[in-house]
C-alpha cells in the first residue's frame, strides 16, 4: 500500500472518530465549559491521535496481511523460514517504545498540572471554598465564606476557582461535574480536594459518580454558574428567604438515608460543621462510646 | 430452637419478588429436568466413577468449560437484564428492575463472568492442554486438581443459590467497603459473596500451584524452558501470577469478614478503619487477575496463528521475554484504578507510566502475530477468524486502555461508561474471542471430533458486530458524562438513543451465544462425521497433536523427546524424532481416581452456607468433616497404580488400527 493512502486513511480515520464525537452536542466532555475540563480534553485527543499513529497502521496491516496470504492466493510469497529478524524485532520493540516514551513524558507534565489539589489561577481572582459532603443519597454542598449551606444545587461565579473540600458521612462517592472537569473521591474521615472553574455561565449537571448503594441513581444536582453579582444576590437571597440554620440538630435529620432529594437551602450555618463531620470519624461516635461501657 | 437455623427463615426466599421469583423457578426447572435425565438414563455411577471422581486432567478440564459455558449463560442474562434496564428506564420511566435488583444483577455479573466463566475457562484449557503440551502423563497433583474443582464448584453453587435462598452483595463485583460494610449492607448478599469468592479462591490458589510444579519439573527429556510451547509459557506467567496475587484476594475478603462478622474495623468508616485499604488490596489482586486471563489467551492466539499460517510463531523469545514482562509490570499498576482517591501529582504519574509501559510488550506480541502471517499460507478455520477478529479489536482496547492510564484524562473518564466499554473491549476482544478459539482449536483433541465451523463462524460474526454495536456507544455514552451502574436517568441528559442501540448490540451478541450452543449441541450429534481419528486435524506442530484424540488416560504410551519449540514439526519435516522406534511397551504409573475431592467440596459447601447464615453447628460440623477427609486421604496409601504394559499395548494397538482405518 502506497504511504499516501496510509496517510489519507490515518487522517480520515482520526477525523471520523473526533467528528463522531463532538457531532455530538450532549458530549459535555467535548463541550467542557471548564478550563480544568478543557485541558483534560485536549490530553485526550493528544494521547488518542499519538495511539492511533501505530493503532490504525496495525489493524490495515492485519487486515492486509490475512488477505494476501490466505491459503488460496498461491501467488503470495511463503517463506516458512521466516520466523526471526532482528531488524524487525528492533522495529517492533522500538516503536511501541518511542510512542510510549512521549506519552510518559507528557503524563509526567500533566499529572501535576492537572492535579486536582493545585490552586488554578483565574486573573488572581479569589478562590470560593465550598464544602462538599457526600451523604446518602444527596450532596450537601457548605459555603463557609457566604454561611450559607445548600442540599443538591451549587451555585457558583464564573471565572472565579471554587476550591472544593471534599467529605462524606456514608459510603464513598466521587464527586464529578463533567463538563467542568475531572472528579475526586468523597470518603468518610478525610478531606479531598479539587479545583473547578466556569468558564461561562449556565447550568451543569452534576453527580455521585462513585456506585454508593440504593439510592445513587437520585445523587444529582444543578450547578448553576453566573456572574459574581448574581452570585452575590443569590447568597443575600438564601440568607433572607431561609432563615433556617443548618445547626448539628438539622444536621443529624439531613443524614438519615433519603433519595431523589429535591433541593434546600440553609441561611446559616454552624461553623464547626464541617469539621465535625471528618472528625467524629476519627473517634468512636457517641453511640458507639455507650457500646463500649457495657464490654 | 429459634438460633438452629441462624438468619436463614422462609423470608430468604424471596417469592414476593417476580424476578427473583423467575429466575429460580427457571433455575431450578432447569436442574430438576438435568437430574431426570440423568436418572432416566442411569448414568449416575457412570458420571460418579468416570468424572466427579476422576482425576485426570483433561476430564476436569472439561468440566470446567462445561460449567463455564453454563455460566456465561447466566451471566449473559444479567447482562440482556441490565441493557434492557437502561433502554428504557429514563424520565418518568423507572424501567422494570428496581435498584434492589439492578444491584444484585450488575454485581452478580462482574463476579460471574470473572470468576465463573473466564477463570474456569482459562483454567479448563489449560487443565486439557498444558500436560499434553509437555509430554507429561498428568498433573504433579492430580488429587489437587480435583479438590480446586470441586471447591471451585462451591463457589459457583453458592453465586446461584443466592438467587433463590436470600440475596446476592448490592455492590459492584468488587465489593468496596463501606458499603460492603455491615453498616450499610446488613443482609447477606455480601456474606454470599464473601463465602463463594473465598472458597473458589482457594481452589485457584492451589490450581495455580498445581500447574506451576507441573509445568517446571514434568516437561519432557529435551524440553528446555526455552523450548516450551507458548501456551505453556504463557500458562506458567499466569500461573505465578495467581500464586502471588491469590493469597492477596484471601486475606482481603479474610479482613472484610472480619469486620462483618467479628466487628473488626479494617475498612469501615469509623474506629480508624481504612476502605482505600480494601481498595488498594483488592486491586493488588485484581490488576493480576486480568493478566491471569489474558496471558494465556495470548498464548492461544500465538498457536493458532502459527498453525494456520503454517509458519512458526514469528519472534519466539521475543513472545517469551515480552510475556515475563507482562507478569512482572503488572503487580506494580494497580493504582490506576483509583488515581482519583487523590494521591499525590507524583504517586499518580508513577502509575500512570508503569501502566502505560505494558503497552510496549503487549504491542510487539501483536506485531509478532503480524509477522508471523506475513509470507505465510494462512487457512480460513473458525480459530483464526476470532484470531484476527481478536487482533483489531484489542488493539482499539488497548489504546483506550493506554488513554485512562493518564491521570489527567482518568479524572474525566474514571467511573464512566468509557471506563465499561474500555474493560470489555479488552475482555470480549481478548479473553472470550481467544476461549472461543481456544475451544475450537483443541475440542478435536479433547473428544476427537473437530467443530462443525460453519456455526463458529456465524457466532464469530454475531460476536464481532455485536460487540461494536453493545459498545461502541458507550465510549460515546462515557464522553456524555454517562455514569457506570445507574438504573435509572434523567431524559434531559440525551443518552436514551444511545443506550437503545447498545441493547441491540447485546441481542446481537446473544445471537452469537446461540450459535455457539447451537455448535456445541450439532457437534455432539453429528460427532461421526467431524470424526478426527489421527489425532492432529490441523497439521499441529506441538507435542499435544503427537497422540491420538481424544488421548488415552495415560496420554502418551512413550515419553516423547523434544529437541525444539516445534517438535511434532519436526518429526514431519524428518528432522528429529520424538517417539524413539521399536521400543517395548512399560508399565505406566498413574493416579487412581478419588471421591475425596467432592466431598470435601460438598462439605466447603455446607460450611460456607452455615457462614453465610450464622448457622454455627453446620459451620462446626461441616468444618470437622472437611478435616476429616483430609486426615482419611492423607492416611490412604493406595492412591496410585500401574497400568500394565499388556494393557498399554492393547489400547495402542486398538487406536492405531483405527488410525490405519481413517
Amino acid at each position: 500500500m502506497s504511504k499516501k493512502l496510509r496517510s489519507l486513511i490515518l487522517s480520515s480515520m482520526t477525523l471520523a472518530s473526533v467528528s463522531m464525537l463532538t457531532g455530538c452536542k450532549d458530549a459535555v466532555l467535548i463541550y467542557s465549559k471548564g478550563m480544568v475540563g478543557k485541558d483534560e480534553r485536549e490530553l485526550i485527543f493528544t494521547a488518542l491521535i499519538l495511539m492511533l499513529l501505530v493503532v490504525v497502521p496495525v489493524i490495515i496491516l492485519t487486515l492486509v496481511f490475512a488477505w494476501k496470504y490466505r491459503s488460496s492466493n498461491t501467488n503470495a510469497k511463503y517463506d516458512p523460514e521466516f520466523y526471526h529478524s532482528n531488524k524487525i524485532e528492533a522495529i517492533v520493540w522500538g516503536i511501541p517504545i518511542l510512542i510510549i516514551s512521549i506519552l510518559a513524558t507528557i503524563t509526567w507534565k500533566t499529572t501535576h498540572e492537572l492535579d486536582p489539589y493545585r490552586p488554578v489561577e483565574v486573573n488572581g481572582t479569589q478562590p470560593i471554598t465550598v464544602q462538599v459532603v457526600a451523604l446518602d443519597w444527596k450532596w450537601l454542598f457548605i459555603y463557609p465564606e457566604q454561611h450559607i449551606a445548600t442540599v443538591n444545587y451549587l451555585a457558583i461565579p464564573i471565572n472565579t476557582p471554587i476550591h472544593f473540600k471534599i467529605t462524606a458521612d456514608a459510603p464513598m462517592n466521587s464527586f464529578m461535574i463533567p463538563q467542568l472537569g475531572g472528579q475526586i473521591y468523597a470518603m468518610a474521615g478525610m478531606q479531598t480536594q479539587l479545583f473547578l472553574v466556569a468558564d461561562e455561565p449556565g447550568d451543569y449537571a452534576g453527580r455521585g459518580v462513585g456506585f454508593s448503594g440504593q439510592g445513587f441513581n437520585g445523587m444529582t444536582f444543578n450547578t448553576h454558574a453566573v456572574s459574581s453579582d448574581e452570585f452575590n444576590q443569590w447568597v443575600n437571597s438564601v440568607k433572607a428567604t431561609y432563615p433556617q440554620q443548618l445547626s448539628q440538630d438539622e444536621y443529624n435529620q439531613l443524614v438519615k438515608p433519603s433519595e431523589y432529594v429535591q433541593p434546600k437551602y440553609y441561611g446559616s450555618i454552624d461553623d464547626e460543621l464541617y469539621n465535625n463531620i471528618i472528625m467524629k470519624f476519627m473517634m468512636p461516635s457517641m453511640d458507639n462510646m455507650q457500646g463500649m461501657g457495657h464490654m | 430452637m429459634i438460633n438452629f437455623l441462624g438468619r436463614l427463615s422462609w423470608d430468604a426466599i424471596p417469592i414476593h419478588e417476580p424476578p427473583a421469583v423467575i429466575a429460580g423457578v427457571g433455575m431450578i426447572g432447569g436442574f430438576l429436568f438435568l437430574v431426570a435425565v440423568i436418572t432416566y438414563l442411569g448414568k449416575w455411577g457412570y458420571l460418579w466413577k468416570e468424572w466427579f471422581t476422576s482425576v485426570d486432567h483433561k476430564r476436569i478440564g472439561v468440566m470446567y468449560i462445561i460449567i463455564a459455558i453454563v455460566m456465561l449463560l447466566r451471566g449473559f442474562a444479567d447482562a440482556l437484564l441490565m441493557r434492557a434496564q437502561q433502554a428504557v428506564a429514563v424520565g418518568d420511566n423507572m424501567g422494570y428492575l428496581p435498584p434492589h435488583h439492578y444491584d444484585q444483577i450488575f454485581t452478580a455479573h462482574g463476579v460471574i463472568m470473572i470468576f465463573f466463566v473466564a477463570m474456569p475457562l482459562i483454567i479448563g484449557l489449560m487443565n486439557i492442554v498444558v500436560p499434553l503440551q509437555i509430554g507429561a502423563r498428568d498433573v504433579a497433583f492430580p488429587f489437587l486438581n480435583s479438590f480446586s474443582f470441586w471447591l471451585f464448584m462451591v463457589g459457583v453453587v453458592l453465586v446461584m443459590l443466592s438467587l433463590i435462598v436470600g440475596e446476592f452483595a448490592q455492590t459492584g463485583w468488587l465489593a468496596y467497603p463501606p458499603l460492603s460494610e455491615t453498616q450499610y449492607s446488613p443482609g447477606v448478599g455480601v456474606d454470599y459473596y464473601i463465602w463463594s469468592l473465598q472458597i473458589s479462591g482457594i481452589g485457584t490458589l492451589v490450581s495455580g500451584i498445581n500447574f506451576f510444579v507441573t509445568i517446571i519439573k514434568m516437561r519432557c527429556p529435551g524440553m528446555t524452558l526455552m523450548k516450551m510451547p507458548v501456551f505453556t509459557w504463557t500458562a506458567l506467567c499466569s500461573n505465578i501470577l495467581i500464586i502471588i496475587s491469590f493469597p492477596i484476594l484471601t486475606v482481603c475478603l479474610a479482613l472484610l469478614s472480619l469486620d462483618r462478622y467479628l466487628d473488626f474495623h479494617f475498612f469501615t468508616n469509623d474506629f480508624g478503619g481504612n476502605p482505600m485499604m480494601y481498595i488498594n488490596l483488592i486491586w493488588g489482586w485484581g490488576h493480576p487477575e486480568v493478566y491471569i486471563l489474558v496471558l494465556p489467551v495470548f498464548g492461544i492466539y500465538s498457536e493458532i496463528t502459527s498453525t494456520f499460517s503454517r509458519k512458526r510463531l514469528f519472534g519466539y523469545n521475543t513472545m517469551v521475554y515480552a510475556t515475563a514482562c507482562i507478569t512482572i509490570l503488572s503487580f506494580v499498576v494497580w493504582l490506576h484504578h483509583f488515581f482519583t482517591m487523590g494521591a499525590g501529582a507524583n504517586v499518580n504519574a508513577f502509575f500512570g507510566i508503569t501502566t502505560m509501559i505494558i503497552a510496549i510488550p503487549t504491542g510487539v506480541k501483536i506485531f509478532n502475530w503480524l509477522f508471523t502471517m506475513y509470507r505465510g499460507r494462512i487457512r480460513f478455520t473458525a480459530p483464526m477468524y476470532w484470531t484476527i477478529g481478536f487482533m483489531v479489536t484489542f488493539s482499539i482496547g488497548g489504546m483506550t486502555g493506554v488513554l485512562l492510564s493518564v491521570p489527567g484524562a482518568d479524572f474525566l473518564l474514571h467511573n464512566s461508561l468509557f471506563l465499561i466499554a474500555h474493560f470489555h473491549n479488552v475482555i470480549i476482544g481478548g479473553v472470550v474471542f481467544g476461549v472461543m478459539a481456544g475451544i475450537t482449536y483443541w475440542c478435536p483433541k479433547a473428544f476427537g471430533f473437530k467443530m462443525i465451523e460453519k456455526y463458529g463462524i456465524y457466532s464469530f460474526w454475531c460476536w464481532l458486530i455485536g460487540f461494536y454495536v453493545a459498545f461502541m456507544p458507550l465510549y460515546v455514552l462515557g464522553f456524555m458524562g454517562a455514569t457506570r451502574r445507574l438504573s435509572h436517568y434523567d431524559a434531559s441528559t440525551g443518552w436514551h438513543s444511545l443506550f437503545v442501540i447498545a441493547f441491540i448490540g447485546a441481542l446481537i451478541i446473544f445471537a452469537g451465544i446461540g450459535f455457539q450452543v447451537l455448535q456445541i449441541l450439532l457437534s455432539v450429534i453429528k460427532h461421526k462425521q467431524n470424526q478426527d481419528y489421527t489425532g492432529d486435524p490441523w497439521d499441529g506442530r506441538t507435542l499435544e497433536w503427537a497422540t491420538s484424540s481424544p488421548p488415552p488416560f495415560y496420554n502418551f504410551a512413550f515419553v516423547p523427546t523434544v529437541s525444539s519449540v516445534e517438535p511434532l514439526w519436526d518429526d514431519k519435516e524428518g528432522k528429529a524424532k520424538i517417539f524413539p522406534e521399536n521400543r517395548q511397551y512399560e508399565d505406566i504409573h498413574m493416579p487412581r481416581n478419588t471421591g475425596i475431592g467432592a466431598l470435601i467440596g460438598g462439605f466447603s459447601f455446607l460450611l460456607g452456607f452455615g457462614f453465610i447464615w450464622y448457622i454455627w453447628w453446620l459451620v462446626a460440623v461441616s468444618g470437622l468433616a472437611i478435616f476429616a477427609c483430609v486426615v482419611a486421604r492423607s492416611f490412604d496409601y493406595d492412591t496410585e497404580y500401574y497400568v500394565p504394559a499388556s494393557e498399554v499395548e492393547a489400547i495402542e494397538e486398538k487406536l492405531r488400527l483405527r488410525r490405519e482405518q481413517a
